[in-house]
């Protein structure tokens, strides 16, 4: 799960890392409003949405008066902005963040994710903040120092102060800088985030080491334990359809291609784009029904497909295993009579109990295109999109 | 022979009065050597039961201080799995095979940092299982799709081992063992060591082995493989499609900051010599080209 940097900024602060004093708006006066309260001299406005590159994008803005405050909030408020995370539709901004401007003399990096091969959090620390770290990570590695947290003893002090003298931090404010990287491991591990990054982490021309952006994701298996999280939720940040799934246990993803997907399994799912792909077509979905799948959630999930305009042809891939075929037929018979099916529909059915499955489909009303292989199902459903 | 469970395997089910443990457990018991392979089921408070015909305990060291088991399968929901591995590990069980889908990762993370040191081994969490066709089933696959044979399948996915099997067993290539090793970041075995096993095993002729975006796991066994691997591998990586950042039903499936891509591993396994397919139908084909090489 992905929330806004206002709210992890809220999170951070709770467990003490220090962050620019700011506030959430919603509207034009709200923001400015805001900027009075804060005071200074100075104000950010920052767009609000779960993806980064938003200052290059046109979606953060100085302010130095409150006149400027006002055109930047109405400007951004409500823009569709596009980045390289935001795909070329871009996201239409609707929660601003109003912060003190700081003075700026160090821009560094902090990161934290679950290695893999580790098999633990890694604290990531670079010198070379404000860009992408995937650039740095490139073409200077050696600017980027790692730190693999025992889970026992979490990130210890030294560990902490030997990551901030290592990114260039005045031995003065190591200190300092050192409790924050503690404090934002603590808040990872105990949020149970799967990413957090500050990018930049600052220090000011006052001294001062500050968080000026945050970026945290949560791991969703532990959401169940963390209520205060799920209202930190923004579901106008999610795709609908995706959202619209994950309420009959279906996991969807939108693709921009043109062939509906319904698939048991993830990795047979995955698998099943590609070979779409591979016969000259393309992908409108990801869609992994699960392992036990009703029909219910199989009517459901072609409802999400069909309201999709770019959608051609309709795959079904299904290998039975603890799913019988003769279920996924049924399933399918009774969504494809509830549901106007306006386009081809290639299906493959493969293990326990095929047979009656394809008697099932073969008896049917339903026009379906039947095929036996993997290769035979994308190449039947390939030339139905394409009208052969 | 084959890898990792056996005829003479002894299983403990961990969670074996619910009812996935108790589904799964059924089937398996019906499959080959299934009702002398399982012995035990456990479910704290519930000892003393029979269930599927099998006693129930209230702790994995009763269970194998009573039935000498050596192998456990769990099926504890989410919350609990990581507890249960524990158990299992400090018990002293040789191999656990956790089916469960949907464990916090942190918990991973504290359960693979309490293994340290144990002779323990893990498969999954959220795998299929593992299965040694003919002899033992121990997951949730389909058994009758097996057949006995020499060929060895490693695979991050279920439904798409089922499909790799499936086609293996339909071109006359029976399988030694099949292991799934789960679709999350934080777990136990990697293709690495199950390759590893694979090759030491004098009844195996070659290996499937199925990856997915996400991680370095298929480049290290990769890495491995162009130095050490005695018998032919035939590969194919699921998700040349999936785009940057979305996470791909597993928790494990999705490309992070530029990494994980599938044309990374597929180059990475080319390199290695392995024989790759991009065509998911052909994995069994080129399994018997290799074969008969």
């Amino acid at each position: 799960m992905k929330i806004h940097e206002y709210q992890g900024k809220g999170i951070l602060a709770e467990y003490g890392v220090a962050v620019p004093m700011g506030k959430a708006c919603f509207t034009v006066d709200e923001a400015v409003a805001a900027a009075q309260e804060i005071g200074g001299q100075k104000w950010v406005v920052k767009a609000q949405i779960h993806a980064g590159g938003r200052g290059k994008g046109g979606g953060v803005k100085l302010a130095e008066n409150l006149d400027e405050v006002r055109q930047h909030a109405s400007d951004i408020l409500g823009m569709t902005l596009v980045t390289h995370q935001t795909g070329p539709e871009g996201k239409v901004v609707k929660r601003l963040l109003i912060e003190e401007g700081a003075p700026i003399q160090d821009e560094l990096y902090i990161g934290l994710v679950v290695d893999r091969s580790t098999q633990r959090v890694t604290v990531m620390a670079s010198s070379e903040g404000g860009t992408e770290i995937e650039t740095v990570a490139e073409e200077t590695p050696e600017l980027i120092h790692k730190v693999s947290v025992n889970p026992q003893t979490g990130l210890t002090t030294a560990e902490a102060e030997g990551l901030a003298t290592k990114i260039g931090i005045a031995d003065t404010l190591v200190p300092e800088a050192g409790k924050l990287i503690q404090a934002l491991y603590q808040a990872f591990w105990d949020k149970d985030a799967s990413l957090a990054e500050i990018n930049p982490l600052i220090v000011t021309s006052d001294a001062r080491v500050i968080a000026l952006d945050a970026k945290i994701n949560f791991d969703e298996s532990a959401m169940y334990r963390h209520p205060e999280l799920q209202d930190l939720r923004d579901l106008d940040e999610e795709d609908p359809d995706e959202v619209e799934a994950a309420k009959f246990g279906l996991n969807y993803i939108s693709l921009d291609g043109t062939i509906g997907c319904l698939v048991n399994g993830a990795g047979l799912a995955m698998a099943t784009m590609d070979i779409i792909k591979l016969y000259g077509a393309s992908p409108a979905n990801f869609l992994d029904v699960g392992g036990g799948a009703t029909t219910e959630q199989v009517t459901e999930a072609f409802k999400i497909m069909l309201k999709n305009s770019n959608l051609k042809a309709i795959l079904v891939n299904i290998f039975g295993g603890i799913m019988r075929c003769d279920v996924i037929a049924e399933g399918l018979v009774n969504a494809a009579n509830e549901v106007d099916l306006a386009v081809p529909l290639v299906v493959r059915l493969e293990g326990t109990n095929v047979e009656q499955g394809r008697k099932i489909l073969a008896e049917s009303n339903v026009s379906v295109i039947s095929a036996t292989t993997m290769a035979d199902a994308a190449e039947k459903v390939a030339a139905a999109a394409a009208g052969v | 022979m084959s890898i990792l469970i056996n005829k003479d395997s002894r299983v403990v089910t961990q969670g074996i009065t619910g009812k996935t443990g108790m589904f799964h457990t059924h089937h398996s018991i019906e499959y080959a050597n299934g009702k002398q392979c399982y012995v035990a089921g456990v479910t704290p408070k519930k000892g003393g039961q029979v269930v599927e015909g099998v006693p129930v305990f209230d702790s994995v060291a009763e269970a194998m201080a009573a039935t000498q088991c050596n192998v456990s399968v769990i099926y504890v929901p989410p919350p609990f799995a990581a507890a249960a591995i524990d158990e299992a590990v400090d018990a002293g069980i040789e191999v656990v095979i956790c089916i469960t889908e949907g464990i916090p990762v942190k918990d991973m993370i504290r359960t693979r940092d309490h293994m340290q040191g144990s002779d323990t081994i893990l498969v999954g969490p959220n795998c299929p299982g593992v299965i040694t066709p003919e002899e033992i089933k121990i997951g949730i696959m389909p058994g009758y799709i097996h057949r006995k044979g020499r060929i060895g399948v490693v695979s991050r996915s279920g439904t798409l081992t089922y499909e790799v099997v499936d086609q293996l067993s339909k071109l006359g290539l029976g399988q030694s063992t099949c292991v799934g090793t789960g679709g999350d970041p934080v777990n136990g075995l990697k293709h690495l060591d199950v390759m590893k096993m694979f090759n030491d095993d004098p009844d195996t002729d070659g290996v499937v082995m199925c990856g997915e975006i996400g991680g370095t796991d298929e480049e290290a066994c990769a890495e491995w493989i162009a130095d050490n691997m005695t018998k032919p591998v035939v590969g194919f990586i699921a998700g040349v499609t999936a785009p940057p950042g979305k996470r791909m039903g597993h928790a494990g499936a999705i490309i992070a900051g530029g990494k994980g891509t599938a044309d990374e591993k597929i180059a990475a396994l080319e390199a290695a010599g392995v024989s790759v397919t991009r065509n998911p139908s052909d994995m069994g084909k080129l399994m018997l080209e290799a074969i008969q090489g």
